[in-house]
């Protein structure tokens, strides 16, 4: 076992056995499930509307060179400064690059899972500069020093208690269980590093080719405020983000917010089209954008897991997944937590390394069924599954399975080895639990129930022979 | 037996060929697809004269109905794959949408509640078969569960190979099931029944499983 497996067992093993954190999430997650009910309900047809987001998504993604040519050309056009990134490294350096020949002081950056994926914040840190998160659940964590619980909610797992307990040591600010006591202390905090930062990051929720403009949809103003004071504005954003038309939004917008927050639509929907225009009072003196690939281009590829492409980045599929809920965000030791994690991270990471993600679910396919882009999620886990055992079966378990198809081909040894099951139970029956019984990691937390005394075969023959 | 006795009161005749094991969802779940390959050929050939074929799992139903298509796409014997597929059902399935039953004179007393395998739910979108066959049933009390198609946590090798998510699933599941109150919790897919039972029976609860046929061969 690898050492991203063994970190995922021990790690799931003290979440699994925290009766708390399982409360905790489940309570958290109830009333989303109960107001994204109530949005999706608001569509007039949210089957159709999954239909039409996933063939547009098709549609970006089968056609990716010519939207994301023209996505950069109509940036370009209005002096933004387009930086392609065929990976982590390259991104970073350019970043790093852009801060250092402009003496940046401080940074202040709005939420992004793909600033997450290359590690962008050590990169800048270990460069010598200061990095503020201001989304409030980012910033949390970071106070924290861990990374984000789940990719839309980064501090989920937290409680009141522990987040006012955190910023009064951290902050110094007086203990609260006020929920708008907490965002004040977080808030004055913010208002200072804002003015102060003279670079700001940003992701992209949406790249729309037809008017080369990023699309950023948030609930707190901190992006906002993070693309439009400093001079330079920095966005970091995956080439599968792209969206065609700009109408496209009028669906994507609040499919995102439904099934990712359960809103029918966030606070603040912003377009970023390029640096300040002559004439125009506001905006930053430099705009970028790289465009990362890291490996996506390799699944662009896979033709049977391309959709995979199509993901939003919404968590719907976290929320839903039984697996997430038990073994919460942070066992996963990946960027991209959950169902969705466990699909992309073999192919952005290594299939070898963390194939055990896809091997740790029950394949319930509730990821599939919430997924607003209909990517099929839980037959790509299968997918990732059969893949691995190609490159690299496992020895012993090939074996097993070999024996097993042996056995399913000749009934009379099949029928046997029932038999001698129902025969070798009572013997079971005293060794159960310990470690002799080799039901053990059945019978450890649960009860194995007794075979039938007589086997439907023998009834049947009984009941044909009169 | 008890699907033998639900369909033989409706009067049809029903052939239990000796010769069929196992579907090959074990080895094609692992990733193993050669292997489910060369068990799912020997079921083909099985099943191959049978007009109708009907299964008392979900998951097993699915594996047939679902993955056999995939696992013989583009295979010299695709077409024969997609031929059983097109002809086997499972058990709630086949009586409501097949054969168009919904009462098939069964009573049993009792509250009971229902579980939604997952592969019957998703796979083969069977949620409202049990539920009208089971509404149908005399005396019989029908009550939801919340989350009642929250997996129970069995999910094939994944039960032991990852047995810590696995049986915190079934607590969260059985939980559900303690909050309606039921005698019974009656599912279409005996592997959850066995995970169901295996996390009830530690816990020490009464609630009993059954299969849904179970409870409609009583009378």
């Amino acid at each position: 076992m690898n050492v991203h497996a063994k970190e995922f067992n021990e790690s799931a093993r003290r979440y699994t056995a925290d009766l708390h954190h399982r409360d905790w999430i489940q309570k958290a997650l109830s009333g989303y499930y109960a107001k994204r009910d109530e949005f999706k309900n608001r569509f007039q047809s949210w089957s159709g509307a999954r239909d039409l987001a996933a063939e547009t998504k098709w549609e970006a993604i089968n056609h990716l060179d010519r939207y994301l040519d023209e996505f950069v050309s109509k940036l370009e056009a209005r002096g933004t400064k387009v930086f392609w990134a065929p990976d982590a490294q390259a991104a970073r350096d350019y970043i790093v690059g852009v801060a250092k020949q402009h003496q940046v002081r401080a940074v202040i950056k709005s939420k992004s899972m793909t600033a997450e994926e290359i590690h962008l914040n050590d990169a800048l840190e270990k460069a010598g500069f200061e990095v503020a998160e201001s989304d409030l659940g980012e910033y949390i964590v970071q106070l924290r020093e861990e990374p984000p619980y789940h990719l839309v909610f980064p501090a989920m797992h937290l409680t009141r208690q522990q987040i006012s307990d955190l910023f009064h040591d951290k902050l110094g600010s007086e203990p609260t269980n006020n929920p708008e006591d907490l965002t004040m202390v977080a808030r004055r905090v913010m208002r200072r590093k804002y003015c102060k930062a003279d670079m700001g990051i940003s992701g992209a929720n949406f790249a729309i080719a037809e008017t080369g403009m990023i699309s950023i949809t948030e609930n707190e103003g901190n992006a906002r405020l993070t693309t439009s004071l400093p001079k330079i504005h920095v966005a970091l954003v995956g080439i599968e983000k792209v969206l065609p038309k700009l109408s496209d939004l009028a669906l994507f917008l609040p499919m995102l917010a439904t099934a990712g927050a359960g809103q029918s639509i966030t606070c603040y929907n912003t377009l970023y089209g390029g640096p300040r225009q002559p004439g125009e009072p506001d905006g930053p003196e430099e705009f970028h954008v790289v465009l990362l690939d890291n490996r996506r281009t390799e699944l662009l590829a896979d033709a049977e897991q391309r959709d995979a492409l199509h993901c939003i980045r919404c968590g719907a599929c976290l929320n839903v997944c039984p697996i997430f809920k038990n073994v919460g965000g942070h066992s996963y030791g990946t960027v991209y937590q959950g169902p969705i994690g466990s699909v992309i991270t073999p192919h952005l990471r290594g299939l070898q390394d963390w194939k055990h993600l896809s091997q740790a679910s029950s394949l319930c396919g509730a990821c599939t069924e919430t997924c607003p882009v209909k990517i099929n999620l839980h037959h790509h886990l299968l997918h990732n599954r059969r893949n691995a055992v190609r490159a690299r079966p496992a020895r012993l378990e090939k074996l097993i399975q070999r024996g097993f198809v042996r056995m399913m081909c000749r009934p009379k040894l099949y029928q046997f080895a029932a038999r001698l099951g129902r025969l070798t139970q009572p013997l079971q029956r005293l060794v159960r639990g310990t470690i002799l019984d080799p039901l053990r990691a059945w019978t450890k937390t649960r009860s194995f129930p007794p075979l039938a005394e007589r086997s439907f075969r023998e009834l049947w023959r009984e009941r044909k022979t009169p | 037996m008890s699907i033998v006795h639900v369909l033989e009161r409706l009067g049809h005749t029903v052939d239990y060929p000796e010769a069929q094991t196992c579907c090959g969802q074990p080895p094609f779940n692992a990733g193993y697809w050669n292997e489910a390959r060369v068990v799912a050929e020997r079921q083909m050939a099985v099943f191959r004269d049978a007009e109708t074929v009907v299964i008392a799992s979900g998951s097993c139903a699915t594996m047939i109905g679902v993955f056999y298509p995939e696992l013989f796409h583009q295979h010299p014997r695709e077409a024969e794959a997609r031929a059983l597929a097109a002809k086997t059902f499972e058990f709630s399935d086949f009586l409501v949408n097949k054969l168009g039953v919904l009462d098939v004179g069964a009573r049993f007393p009792g509250r009971v509640t229902f579980h939604d395998g997952c592969h019957g739910l998703r796979e083969l979108g069977s949620k409202k078969a049990p539920r009208q066959l089971l509404q149908h049933v005399k005396e019989l009390e029908l009550v939801e569960m919340p989350e009642a198609e929250t997996c129970c946590g069995f999910g094939g090798t994944f039960a032991v190979k990852f047995p810590m998510i696995s049986t915190a699933m079934g607590e969260v599941k059985c939980a559900s099931i303690a909050g309606t109150g039921a005698d019974y919790v009656v599912s279409n897919d005996s592997s959850c029944l066995m995970q169901i039972r295996g996390v009830l029976d530690r816990q020490g609860k009464s609630t009993k499983t059954l299969h849904l046929a179970e409870v409609l061969a009583q009378t």
